[in-house]
C-alpha cells in the first residue's frame, strides 16, 4: 500500500451506448518502478492512461478507483486534477508532430509547464528553460527555445516534449508510444533521453506500447491488455519464455529484437544526469519537418 | 436528440410551404381588402391574429407573405445555381489561369452582398420583384461556385477519373457522369441553407422598400408598417417577425441535418 | 524573398479586384443611356433639353471615356458632383461616414463578444444538451434579421424601459456618452445577428482545437480547461476566425444599411437608400465604390497580415 498509483478495477466506456474501451483493470506502480502496457490498437491502452491524467473526453464514463498516493482521483473536480497534471504526473505522447502549439515558440512552450505551478514570469526561467532542454540532449538550446515547432525535427520536439514532461520533477510519467512516430534511428536515441531523464528525477512510469521489443528497453515488467482487459501481467524475460495467454503468444513471436539493443534495462540507465553521448544528434539538424503544421491534412 | 434537428427543419419548411401553396388558392380574408372599422384588432374570431392599421387579416397577409418569399427564394436559388454550380465545376475541373479567374471573380463577388446589389439595380432600373429577386440570386452566385469547386476538386482526386480520363472519355461526359452525381447532395444541402439566407434578405429588401411594391403582402413590408405602431400595437411586429425567424431557421436546420446525414463525419466539425 | 513575392501578389490582386469592382458598379448604373437626364427632368422632358444636358454632364462621350474619367476622379479624390442637388459628392458622403464607421466597428466588436463565449461553449460541450442548446441559440439569432431585432430592443429598452434613445445620432467630438449610448443599441442589433453567425464557426474551430493533439500537451501540463482555450486555442484559432471576420465585414455593412433606417440614423446607408430613392447614380456610384473598396482593402490587409505575422504561413508556397 505504498505505491504511486493503484489503479483498481477501473472501466471506461463512452457515450450513450455505453461503447467499453476498458473493462474492469488493475494494477499498481512503486515509487520509480517502470510498468509497459503493451497491447494491439483498441485495446484501451490511451484510454488508461488518459483516464489516470484526467484527460478523458466528456462523453466518457470512469468507474473503478484510481488511487494516487492513496487518495482516489476518479471523480475528482478538474481544478484538483490540473494542479496534479505536469507536476507530479506527467504524460509524453505519441505524436511529436502535432503534440506542440505550432504558433508559439518551444521555450515558452516548456516554460509553462514549469511556470504554472509555481509563482514565477517566463522572464525568469529562460535558464531553466534552456538547462532542461540540454538535459534532454538539444545541443542548441537556445536556437531550438527560440523556434517554432514547424523549424524543429520530429527527434528534437519529442526532446522538447520529454524535456516539458520532466520539468517539475514528477513521480510518475506516463509515456504513450512516444517513440512510435519517429525513424528508427531517432527511437533508440530518444529512448536512451527518456531513460535517463526517468532515472535521474527517479520517477515511476507507465509505458505504453504495442512493440514489446521498445518496451523491453524501458521497463522490466510488462503488463498485456487485449480487449479492454489485462490479461496477463510479469518481467518480460519471463514472459518471452513462457507466454500464458494466446495473445501474448503472438506478441512475443512478432516482436523483433535488435541484436545490438541491449534487452532488458539498458547499462546506461546509472549513468550521470546530464551527460549527452556524442551520437544524440545523429539525426540532421533541421531535417525539413514531414508535416507542415498539424490540422491539415487529417 | 440527434433526430431534432431534422424534424424541426422539416415542420418548419413543410408549414410554410403548405401556407403559400394553400394561399395560392385560398385565404381567410383578401390580404389586401382594408376594414377601416376593424382596425388593430387583437387576436381572436374572425381575425384569428388581429388586424392591422388598415384593418387587413393579419393571418391572410402572413400567408399572401409566405407566397411571395417561397417565390424570390425558388427564383435567386435557381439563378445562383444555374451561374454558380457551372462556374464551381469548371474552376474544380481546370488548372492555371481559368480556375484562378474563377476563383477571384467569386472572392470579389463576397464584396457585394444581396442588399448592395438591390440597391444598385434599384438605382439603375428602379426598385421591383425582379431587381430584388435578381439581386439577392447575384450575391448568392459565389456561394454555390465555392461548394461546387469545393465537391468537384474532391471527386477529380479520385482514381476512377483518372481511369476514365486515360480511357478518352470528354470533360463533358466527366462532368456529367462521375462529378454532378456526387456533388448534387452538397448542393441540396446548400440550396437549402441558401434558402433561408434569401428569405432573410427578402425580409430586409422589402423593409427598406427595394424590392417589391408597398401594396404586395410581404413579411418584411408589414414590418415596416408595424414599426409605425410599435408604441400601441407591438404583436403587429411579432407576428410577420415570427414567420420569418421560423421560416429561416427552418430551411437552416434542415440544410444542417441533411449535410449530417450525408456525411457522419461532418457531425463534429461543422 | 519569398514573403515579399506573396505580399506583392496578394496586392496585385487587390488593384485587380478594385478596377474589376469599378468596372461592374460603373456599367450596372451606366449601361441604359438617359437615366441620368430622366432623373433630373422627368421621363416627358423636350428632347433639346435633354440633348443640351448630356452634353453638359458628358453623357454624350463614349461609355469607356466616361469610365476612364470617373476613376481619374476616384484616384484623385474628385468623387464627382450630385445630379441633383449639384453639391460635391465627398461633402455629402464625409459627415455620415463617421456614423457608419461607428456602427460597424462596435457592430463587429461586440459580434466577437458574443460569438466567442457562445461558439467556445457549444464546442466544449458538444456531446451534451448545454452544448446543443447553445448551437441552437446562435441558430436562432442567425434566423432573426438584423431590422426585427433593432425594433424589438428599442421596443424594450426605448418604450418600457427608457434607458436608451430610441434613434438618432451624436458625434463623438461632441458629446462622447451620447455618441455611445446612441450606438448602444444600433450595434446590439448588428451584433446580435452576426455574432450568432460568426458563433458557428467559432464552435467550428474550437471543436478543432479540443481534438489537437497540442492541446492534449497542454492540458496535460497543467492548464485546465478554459485558460488553456484562451491561452492556447485562442491564438490558433484565431487565423480561421480573423479570415471569417474579413469576409463578414460586407454583410456587416449593409445590415449597417438596414439599421441606420431602423434607428434613423443618418449614416452611408441612409445617404444611399435617399439617393437610390432620387436615382442620383452619381452618389449611388460612390458611396457603393468606398463600401465595396473598404471591404476589398480591409481583406487584403487581413491576409497580407497573415503573411507578415504568422510563423507558420511563413516560407509556405501558396496560401489557403
Amino acid at each position: 500500500m505504498t505505491g504511486v498509483l493503484e489503479v483498481d478495477d477501473l472501466s471506461v466506456d463512452f457515450g450513450r451506448r455505453r461503447l467499453p474501451a476498458v473493462r474492469g483493470i488493475s494494477f499498481s506502480l512503486a515509487p520509480g518502478e517502470r510498468l509497459g502496457l503493451i497491447g494491439e490498437s483498441g485495446s484501451g491502452k490511451s484510454v488508461t492512461a488518459l483516464s489516470i491524467m484526467g484527460l478523458l473526453p466528456e462523453n466518457a464514463r470512469v468507474r473503478g478507483q484510481l488511487r494516487w498516493r492513496g487518495e482516489n482521483l476518479v471523480g475528482r473536480p478538474d481544478a484538483v486534477l490540473s494542479r496534479l497534471r505536469g507536476r507530479d504526473l506527467a504524460m509524453v505522447f505519441q505524436e511529436p508532430m502535432t503534440a506542440l502549439d505550432p504558433t508559439m515558440r518551444v521555450g515558452r512552450q516548456v516554460a509553462e509547464s514549469y511556470i504554472l505551478h509555481r509563482d514565477a514570469s517566463s522572464g525568469q526561467v529562460r535558464g531553466t528553460v534552456l538547462e532542461a532542454l540540454g538535459r534532454v540532449g538539444i545541443e542548441d538550446p537556445q536556437r531550438i527555445a527560440d523556434a517554432y515547432p514547424h523549424q524543429l525535427s520530429g527527434g528534437q520536439r519529442q526532446r522538447a516534449l520529454i524535456a516539458m514532461a520532466l520539468m517539475n520533477r514528477p513521480s510518475l510519467v506516463i509515456c504513450d508510444e512516444p517513440t512510435t512516430a519517429l525513424d528508427v534511428t531517432v527511437q533508440a536515441t530518444v529512448l536512451r533521453v527518456l531513460n535517463r531523464q526517468l532515472a535521474s528525477v527517479q520517477a515511476a512510469c507507465l509505458f505504453i506500447s504495442h512493440d514489446l521489443a521498445v518496451v523491453a528497453q524501458v521497463c522490466e515488467r510488462v503488463a498485456v491488455m487485449w480487449r479492454g482487459r489485462i490479461v496477463e501481467t510479469g518481467r518480460i524475460v519471463d514472459i518471452l519464455e513462457r507466454p500464458r495467454h494466446p495473445y501474448t503468444a503472438t506478441l512475443v513471436a512478432a516482436a523483433r529484437f535488435d541484436p545490438s539493443e541491449p534487452r532488458a534495462v539498458p547499462a546506461d540507465l546509472d549513468a550521470e544526469p546530464g551527460a549527452v553521448p556524442d551520437d544524440l544528434d545523429a539525426e540532421p539538424e533541421g531535417a525539413p519537418p514531414t508535416r507542415p503544421y498539424g490540422g491539415e491534412g487529417r | 436528440m440527434r433526430r431534432v434537428p431534422l424534424i424541426f427543419g422539416l415542420v418548419a419548411v413543410g408549414f410554410v410551404v403548405v401556407a403559400a401553396l394553400l394561399a395560392l388558392v385560398w385565404t381567410p380574408y383578401d390580404p389586401a381588402v382594408i376594414d377601416p372599422v376593424h382596425r388593430l384588432g387583437g387576436p381572436g374570431w374572425p381575425h384569428v391574429l388581429g388586424t392591422d392599421t388598415f384593418g387587413r387579416d393579419i393571418a391572410s397577409r402572413l400567408m399572401a407573405g409566405s407566397r411571395t418569399c417561397l417565390l424570390v427564394g425558388i427564383v435567386a436559388v435557381a439563378f445562383a445555381s444555374a451561374f454558380g454550380i457551372p462556374l464551381g465545376m469548371l474552376a474544380g475541373m481546370t488548372h492555371g489561369v481559368v480556375s484562378r479567374v474563377v476563383l477571384r471573380a467569386t472572392d470579389l463577388l463576397y464584396a457585394f452582398p444581396a442588399i448592395l446589389v438591390a440597391m444598385l439595380l434599384a438605382a439603375a432600373f428602379g426598385g421591383s420583384s425582379l431587381t430584388g429577386t435578381l439581386a439577392i440570386g447575384i450575391a448568392t452566385v459565389p456561394v454555390f461556385t465555392r461548394v461546387a469547386r469545393a465537391g468537384t476538386l474532391s471527386v477529380m482526386s479520385q482514381d476512377y477519373i483518372w481511369a476514365a480520363r486515360g480511357s478518352g472519355i470528354s470533360w463533358a461526359s466527366i462532368a456529367v457522369r462521375h462529378v454532378w452525381p456526387n456533388i448534387a447532395p452538397l448542393i441540396g444541402v446548400q440550396a437549402s441553407v441558401s434558402f433561408g439566407m434569401a428569405i432573410l434578405a427578402e425580409a430586409s429588401l422589402s423593409y427598406l422598400g427595394l424590392a417589391t411594391p408597398p401594396t404586395t403582402p410581404t413579411w418584411g413590408r408589414m414590418l415596416y408598417d408595424a414599426q409605425a405602431q410599435l408604441f400601441n400595437a407591438p404583436l403587429l411586429t411579432l407576428w410577420p417577425a415570427a414567420a420569418i425567424v421560423v421560416a429561416v431557421m427552418g430551411f437552416n436546420v434542415l440544410g444542417d441535418a441533411l449535410r449530417d446525414l450525408l456525411d457522419p463525419r461532418l457531425r463534429e466539425v461543422s | 524573398m519569398a514573403i515579399t513575392r506573396q505580399i506583392l501578389g496578394r496586392l496585385t490582386t487587390l488593384v485587380a479586384s478594385l478596377l474589376v469592382a469599378s468596372a461592374g458598379i460603373f456599367v450596372a448604373l451606366n449601361a441604359l443611356p438617359g437615366d441620368a437626364t430622366a432623373a433630373i427632368l422627368g421621363t416627358n422632358a423636350d428632347p433639346a433639353a435633354i440633348s443640351q444636358l448630356r452634353a453638359h454632364l458628358g453623357l454624350d462621350r463614349p461609355l469607356w471615356v466616361r469610365y476612364l474619367s470617373w476613376l481619374h476622379g476616384l484616384v484623385t479624390g474628385n468623387l464627382g458632383t450630385s445630379l441633383l442637388s449639384g453639391d460635391p459628392v465627398a461633402s455629402l458622403i464625409w459627415p455620415r461616414f463617421g456614423v457608419t464607421l461607428s456602427l460597424v466597428t462596435l457592430g463587429m466588436v461586440l459580434s466577437v463578444v458574443v460569438a466567442m463565449p457562445l461558439g467556445m461553449y457549444a464546442a466544449v460541450h458538444r456531446r451534451r444538451a448545454r452544448g446543443f442548446i447553445a448551437a441552437t441559440l446562435s441558430q436562432l439569432g442567425m434566423a432573426v434579421p438584423a431590422f426585427v431585432a433593432g425594433i424589438v430592443l428599442v421596443l424594450v429598452f426605448a418604450v418600457y424601459l427608457r434607458w436608451l434613445p430610441a434613434g438618432g445620432y451624436t458625434d463623438l467630438q461632441r458629446d462622447p456618452l451620447e455618441w455611445f449610448r446612441h450606438l448602444i443599441l444600433p450595434s446590439v442589433s448588428l451584433a446580435l445577428v452576426n455574432g450568432s453567425l460568426l458563433a458557428r464557426y467559432v464552435r467550428a474551430a474550437f471543436v478543432e482545437v479540443l481534438t489537437e493533439d497540442w492541446f492534449r500537451t497542454a492540458r496535460a501540463i497543467g492548464w485546465r480547461l478554459w485558460p488553456a482555450l484562451w491561452r492556447h486555442g485562442v491564438r490558433n484559432a484565431a487565423t480561421s476566425l480573423i479570415t471569417v471576420l474579413g469576409l463578414q465585414l460586407a454583410t456587416v455593412f449593409v445590415g449597417a444599411v438596414v439599421i441606420e433606417q431602423v434607428f434613423a440614423m443618418p449614416g452611408l446607408g441612409s445617404l444611399l437608400l435617399d439617393e437610390v430613392g432620387k436615382r442620383d447614380l452619381v452618389v449611388v456610384q460612390a458611396v457603393v465604390m468606398l463600401m465595396v473598396a473598404l471591404v476589398l482593402i480591409v481583406n487584403a490587409l487581413v491576409d497580407v497580415g497573415y503573411l507578415a505575422l504568422d510563423p507558420r504561413l511563413r516560407g509556405r508556397r501558396e496560401m489557403r
